[in-house]
């Protein structure tokens, strides 16, 4: 990661130094300065930065019922809208490790369940000053269950009835139990902080690199710079981003230089227009969304473990990075967060072995075994990697159907029913991961996996002070689940994003949701 | 005649409730609901049993559409369930672009069409008439998709005449004229093929007739012949095409829509469908309704007119 303000990040390594609670943001700040090395390469073009100017970016949106409350949104679109206007108090590094925004520093207490997090100085759009007030108002009313925001699990560690602000500048977290991992809750998708008492978003008032001028839902919202940004006022004097469903309208409105960013470009328009000097630049944003199929471990045949293995070792990973994301992606390993911190890079790469896998399935009394593969058109390559699996499995005699189901309501229709599906996810840190998926009580455990010795080892990993001990508990945990889980995970997808020549300053390693992914305060015309 | 007017609108007003009624039954059948639409990917049973308690979703399916009606008495067409914001503002918005390019289409479609189905039946079999035939038949023959995409990448992109797509321009499309000219052109292509191909049949016949022959005979001039007494003739079955080419219009405006990004009422309706937002859906059901019934009963009321012998059926 280039960070164009290394006095940031030297702060951010004292407060990590100062406590070393926080110790895990230590090795991210580590990371991201070793990759800080490669220099320019991380961001697309070169040269100094220029002032003025005007870009639209395309986003597949919402319609109508886009909003412009941060708390409300689910859409990249809204994620980038919202990061443009408003600040978290953290956000995601390249490694996925939350990096100091709107909080300057963190400070834990030696039981990790209170937490002093001091605010930078910083200005809402109305020149009124970010306090702590206007911190344990946002994180209340993103709490309040009647508003089912989707950030409210996120925050459910924190107690904040109990929480209070110290100073102007300063909030006391009181948790409902030890989180070592509490920068992630900061960081937490959808976590911005809004001005105090705010309820209407017709004329969002944050505190971010951009102000508002003017919003139609479904159709485009424009900003303008704002100078008095805490980060640095950003490059562009004017911001609009415009909405366009269809993969081919964004693509051809960037080719017809109508727009100069398009979001989400399918992998075959990145080859066709990738490193020819033509008209476009393709920006690939590299392990972005993990790619997979989920087994239910509870019930037949996957309660089995040995029919779990049998199924790792059914895929040919290669085929599948190839055939159904058309090459755009890197192979998985049946682990969450490849490139991220903490990952279990040192485990042994899978490979197809059906012999292995016949061999564990007659094992399992399982010789003669009929499948259903649920899977819907609601995520590029579902259906294609279902088919292509199907096929594989047909090599070591398991008959899988596969059954299409409805887009709209996928999500739901998995979590609970079935026993094998496809299945995706953005980025997020891996003991996110962790907590919302695979313990006794995540609210969308699509696996099933329920274990009370796992519960256990998450607990102690969020009671660990210690970094080192910490990262031994993170790889204990990945072995357990490499071993015996129910993510079958093969691939992790690029996201694709073209730029039109012009533009300079698009960060290249920043996985969908990172801080650095949409970013445009950072960004120029050249 | 004004008994039979009559009789129509009050058919009409029974089809579009019936037409409402199904639309609700069918999106009430579509697996999931609002709440499952906006909790995406993120299914906390927790959260969409929250969602729905909000939405008041959780309420029976025949309290809600008997609600929904009793507000529709009294013109108001309820909220979206996505968004909060009264049905009627946001069919408003997408009316503009819908109607402006329904409209220019059909302005366009009319004398386009007629023109080129009498042009074709001037010398039925000679050149001309066989080259139009065959091009309408060839251009009728290709989906809207597929011909936007060829018309974009050839006119746009290629040759960097006309905008490729309408991003960026909002509502205000009669101010950018240039953008109207790729989806109108879409619009345009497989009506004014039908429409030809109808005229020139009627002319056809129309010029082969006893009446004509017997208006030769009394030496009227070839023009008044063919203007005056065989186009209206003609006319009457294209007219009733030209009503179902509305009906038509509107599932091509869908695709043209997204094609351009054009923000319309076929974009409201495809987002609202995903979404499972009831309430715009039954919006559109009854501006649809009502828009096929009008123009219907106008397409009636023009065969009528010119043809008065045909009889329109009610």
């Amino acid at each position: 990661m280039h960070h164009p303000h290394p006095g940031l990040r030297r702060r951010g390594f004292l407060t990590a130094a100062a406590a070393t609670a926080a110790a895990g943001i230590g090795i991210g700040i580590g990371i991201a300065g070793c990759s800080a090395g490669t220099g320019a390469g991380a961001r697309s073009g070169g040269g100094t930065a220029r002032k003025g100017g005007r870009l639209r970016a395309a986003f597949a949106g919402g319609g109508a019922a886009e909003t412009l409350d941060p708390h409300l949104g689910n859409l990249f679109a809204d994620a980038a809208r919202a990061k443009a206007l408003f600040d978290k108090l953290a956000d995601y590094g390249p490694d996925l490790t939350a990096r100091p925004r709107l909080a300057e520093r963190w400070e834990a207490n030696a039981g990790l369940d209170r937490w002093a997090v001091t605010l930078r100085e910083a200005v809402f759009h109305d020149g009124r000053p970010v306090t702590a007030e206007d911190v344990l108002f946002s994180y209340r009313r993103i709490a309040d269950p009647k508003k089912a925001f989707r950030a409210r699990a996120s925050l459910e560690p924190i107690d904040l009835a109990a929480s209070r602000a110290t100073g102007p500048r300063t909030v006391e977290f009181r948790l409902k139990r030890p989180t070592a991992e509490f920068p992630n809750v900061l960081a937490a998708f959808g976590a911005y902080i809004v001005p105090k008492g705010t309820e209407r978003f017709d004329e969002p008032v944050g505190s971010g690199p951009f102000r508002h001028v003017s919003f139609a839902p479904g159709r485009s919202a424009r900003f303008r710079r704002n100078d008095a940004y805490w980060d640095g006022p950003p490059h562009l004097d004017e911001l609009e981003f415009v909405v366009a469903n269809e993969e081919s309208a964004r693509i051809n409105a960037l080719l017809g230089g109508q727009v100069d960013y398009a979001h989400e470009l399918a992998p075959t328009t990145a080859r066709a227009h990738e490193g020819k000097g033509g008209r476009i630049e393709i920006v690939r944003l590299r392990n972005s969304a993990m790619q997979g199929f989920v087994m239910k471990t509870d019930r037949p045949p996957f309660d089995d473990p040995r029919v779990r293995e049998a199924f790792f070792l059914i895929a040919d990973r290669d085929e599948l990075v190839k055939g159904a994301l058309s090459g755009a992606g890197e192979t998985g390993n049946d682990l969450f967060g490849k490139g991220y911190a903490h990952y279990a890079a040192g485990l042994p790469q899978r490979r197809q072995d059906l012999d292995r896998a016949r061999h564990l399935l007659k094992e399992a009394g399982a010789g003669d075994l009929k499948v259903t593969l649920d899977t819907s058109p609601v995520a590029a390559g579902f259906t294609e990697a279902a088919g292509i699996f199907r096929d594989q499995a047909a090599k070591a005699g398991v008959t899988v159907e596969v059954r299409v189901g409805n887009k709209d309501s996928y999500w739901k229709d998995i979590l609970d029913h079935g026993t094998f599906a496809s299945y995706r996810s953005g980025a997020m840190p891996i003991e996110s991961h962790i907590s919302q998926r695979l313990l006794s009580d995540s609210t969308t455990n699509a696996t099933h996996w329920r274990r009370k010795d796992f519960d256990e080892l998450y607990r102690r990993l969020q009671s660990t002070k210690d970094a080192a001990e910490r990262a031994g508990l993170y790889e204990r945990m990945q072995r357990r689940l490499y071993s015996e889980g129910g993510f079958l995970v093969w691939g992790f997808a690029d996201w694709i994003v073209g730029t039109s020549r012009r533009v300079r300053g698009v960060a290249r390693d920043a996985p969908a949701n990172t801080l650095d992914w949409a970013r445009f305060d950072k960004v120029w015309l050249a | 005649m004004r008994r039979w007017t009559v009789r129509r609108i009050l058919l009409g007003a029974a089809q579009t409730a019936a037409v409402v009624l199904l639309v609700f039954a069918l999106t009430e059948a579509l697996p999931g609901d609002a709440a499952v639409a906006l909790a995406g990917d993120d299914p906390d049973p927790a959260r969409i049993a929250a969602i729905r308690a909000a939405l008041h979703l959780d309420r029976p399916a025949h309290e809600r559409l008997g609600e929904w009606a009793a507000g529709l008495l009294h013109g108001d067409l309820g909220v979206s369930l996505a968004s909060g914001r009264p049905v009627a503002a946001v069919l408003t918005e997408g009316f503009g672009p819908t109607l402006l390019l329904a409209g220019l289409t059909l302005a366009l479609l009319i004398p386009a069409g007629v023109g080129l189905g009498v042009l074709a039946a001037r010398r039925e079999g000679g050149p001309v008439d066989r080259v139009v035939s065959s091009v309408t038949l060839a251009v009728y023959a290709v989906p809207e998709f597929a011909f936007g995409v060829l018309l974009v990448t050839v006119l746009a992109l290629r040759l960097g005449w006309l905008p490729p797509t309408a991003v960026g321009y909002g509502t205000d499309l009669l101010a950018h004229p240039d953008v109207l000219v790729l989806p109108v052109l879409v619009l345009l292509s497989r009506p004014v093929c039908s429409i030809s191909r109808l005229v020139r049949a009627g002319m056809v016949e129309a010029l082969a007739s006893p009446y004509v022959a017997q208006a030769r005979r009394y030496g009227l001039s070839g023009a008044r012949v063919r203007y005056a007494h065989a186009l209206p003739n003609a006319v009457a079955p294209a007219a009733q095409q030209l009503a179902r080419t509305v009906d038509w219009l509107l599932c091509g405006v869908i695709v043209v829509e997204a094609l351009f990004v054009i923000p319309g009422l076929g974009t409201v309706l495809m987002d609202a469908v995903t979404a499972r937002d009831v309430p715009v859906v039954q919006g559109l059901a009854v501006v649809f309704g009502l828009v096929a019934v009008v123009l219907n009963l106008a397409a009636d009321l023009v065969a009528h007119r010119f043809a008065p012998r045909a009889g329109a059926a009610a």
